[in-house]
């Protein structure tokens, strides 16, 4: 386990009930009740944590390198999936992951940005920020799924879109105005989870969902903490001011009436138990893919109205 | 006078006859660099005299979050206010240019930087709106440092809301020209700036997605010269046209003029 820094009380917990574990095995002893004693003490610590977590603390959780990543979400949902390469124009991003497969039986296109979960991974998806070919290969894939009648699943876990000399070359204001424009003429339902890191207009490039809902533990924002602290504060440090006034957790922003939905996570977030934060996903993707399916009228015209009707509303 | 109270050309740096350069389009008569135009300026040089009629003016930004940086933004707003005398960072309306009708906006970069926030978000979507109940084109003059980071998640959703009132308007043959001023990044230019049929800029705007600091950072070099102008997109395909100031007005009214508008069956 990777720990953040406010999970200190937990680590001397789960070194002692590694403790316990060994020598149970090793002297055949029955510990059990120590054993137990340990776990609710840990849980009772991780909940106390995670219910009183900062905004800042939640940006973490969100960034944490063992929280579940877009790959990790597409073969729990679609075990079968193939995996789409590149925009028939540049190249294949693998920042951008693109595939189709069945859920539970329906044939679903998932689109994400691929952090990666390890460094290996992280260099290949350049910390999955995006560049202009990884925007085609999202448009041509949701325009794919448009052929297919088959729903857009879109992850959201990205710093921004990637800011280098290659990129502006090549257009990346272009290919993301493009995306967010075209994304409203996908005649199939757009369900788009929030699972890391929702950084701004590189993540709403592939985030205009029909829905928009949002792990407990991720966070949304029109910039990460620290560059707004160094551009209003010219001071880099003060990211959790600015994290506090940013309002970019799930919580807040679902009562400010910018998303649609909250997923629960289990108790000390989605990288201390991923299949059971995976599990919530998909049953809450599943479960928004099927009421989107029995929208009366062009689901065109729901996703539009969606976006025109977001508060504040004004006279 | 003192040295520090001359106004000087950025292109330059020489000292600007501020009647002369005022007369000459605030373009600079020494080496030709477009200099910002206030937005009062902005819409007299580009449409015809007196058809200009304000839509929306009213709107003015609230504070939807509390937010405070060095001042709380809700006396941000209402300072700017007082001092720009304009309510937020776009002016839109009706207008003609060269007798032809078109729905207009001008972004005002005196105002917070020209960021967008909902009120920019709200009259670019209305303008796009009125635009295809009209028939008639659209028209928006980008000039922006980006999403208004005092808004924070309002602001990034007009990115898709502006979009998705574009995207309605030029599926039904409406025609949007984009006409991109100095400086447009962040934001503006991952919407509407870069969502025109035809796009257009003035000579040497600097126009990307990130900031040239940003990108300097990030790959810890300097950045080559001219990257990012105007002319540098246009050559990577990505400018119709670079139009100098003084032809902006003729060279919208010549498409205007090629343009047959929306087919009447529509709505």
């Amino acid at each position: 386990m990777v720990y953040l820094d406010f999970e200190k009380p937990v680590v001397e917990l789960e070194q002692k009930l590694e403790e316990f574990r060994k020598q149970a095995i090793a002297r055949s002893l029955d510990l059990t009740n120590s054993i137990q004693t340990v776990q609710r003490e840990i849980e009772n610590r991780l909940e106390e944590i995670y219910s009183n977590l900062t905004p800042y603390q939640t940006v973490q959780v969100a960034r944490h390198v063992m929280r579940p990543k877009v790959q990790d979400h597409v073969r729990f949902m679609t075990p079968d999936y193939i995996m789409l390469h590149g925009d028939r124009y540049f190249a294949d991003d693998h920042a951008m992951w693109a595939s189709v497969g069945s859920l539970d039986g329906r044939t679903v296109f998932i689109i994400g940005h691929n952090r990666g979960s390890n460094v290996k991974e992280n260099i290949r998806g350049n910390f999955g920020m995006a560049s202009p070919e990884g925007y085609r290969k999202a448009m041509r894939v949701m325009e794919l799924a448009d052929k297919f009648h088959a729903p857009v699943i879109t992850l959201l876990d990205t710093p921004g879109a990637y800011p280098g000399i290659g990129a502006e070359e090549r257009g990346q204001a272009e290919a993301i105005a493009s995306n967010i424009r075209d994304m409203f003429g996908i005649k199939v339902p757009i369900v788009t989870v929030v699972i890391g890191e929702g950084g701004s207009g590189g993540a709403l490039g592939i985030g205009v969902g029909d829905r928009v809902l949002m792990m407990k533990y991720a966070m949304y924002s029109v910039i990460s903490p620290e560059g707004c602290a160094s551009i209003l504060f010219r001071d880099g440090t003060r990211f959790r001011e600015t994290a506090q006034m940013l309002k970019l957790t799930a919580p807040d922003l679902k009562r400010l009436g910018l998303i649609d939905e909250v997923i629960d996570e289990p108790v000390g977030g989605a990288h201390r138990s991923p299949v059971e934060a995976m599990t919530f996903v998909k049953e809450a993707v599943k479960r928004n893919i099927s009421e989107l399916l029995e929208v009366k009228g062009p689901i065109t015209d729901y996703r539009y109205n969606k976006y025109k009707n977001l508060p504040p509303k004004m006279d | 006078m003192p040295e520090d109270n001359v106004q000087k050309c950025k292109g330059c740096n020489r000292p600007l006859d501020m009647p002369a350069f005022e007369a000459n389009m605030r373009i600079c008569p020494k080496c030709g660099s477009h200099e910002q135009v206030p937005v009062r300026e902005r819409i007299k040089m580009t449409v015809d005299e007196g058809s200009f009629k304000e839509l929306w003016g009213h709107l003015v930004s609230k504070d939807l979050i509390g937010f405070a940086d060095s001042k709380p933004y809700a006396d941000r707003i209402t300072e700017t206010i007082d001092k720009t005398g304009e309510n937020d960072a776009i002016v839109t309306g009706d207008a003609l240019i060269h007798g032809t009708k078109v729905a207009i906006g001008f972004m005002n970069f005196g105002f917070i930087g020209g960021s967008m926030g909902v009120v920019v978000g709200e009259k670019i979507m209305r303008l796009a709106e009125h635009a295809l109940k009209e028939k008639v084109p659209m028209i928006i003059f980008a000039q922006s440092g980006g999403a208004r980071m005092q808004e924070s998640v309002f602001s990034l959703m007009q990115l898709a809301r502006m979009s998705g009132a574009i995207y309605r308007f030029q599926e039904h043959g409406g025609l949007y020209i984009s006409v991109i001023c100095n400086p447009c990044t962040g934001g503006a230019s991952a919407s509407f700036a870069f969502q025109g049929d035809l796009i257009i800029s003035e000579p040497g705007a600097l126009i990307g997605f990130a900031g040239p600091r940003v990108i300097e950072q990030t790959i810890k070099q300097k950045l080559p010269p001219g990257f990012q102008t105007a002319e540098f997109l246009q050559e990577k395909g990505f400018l119709d046209k670079v139009v100098d100031r003084k032809n902006m007005r003729w060279m919208l009214g010549k498409v205007l003029s090629l343009y047959r508008g929306i087919p009447m069956e529509v709505i």
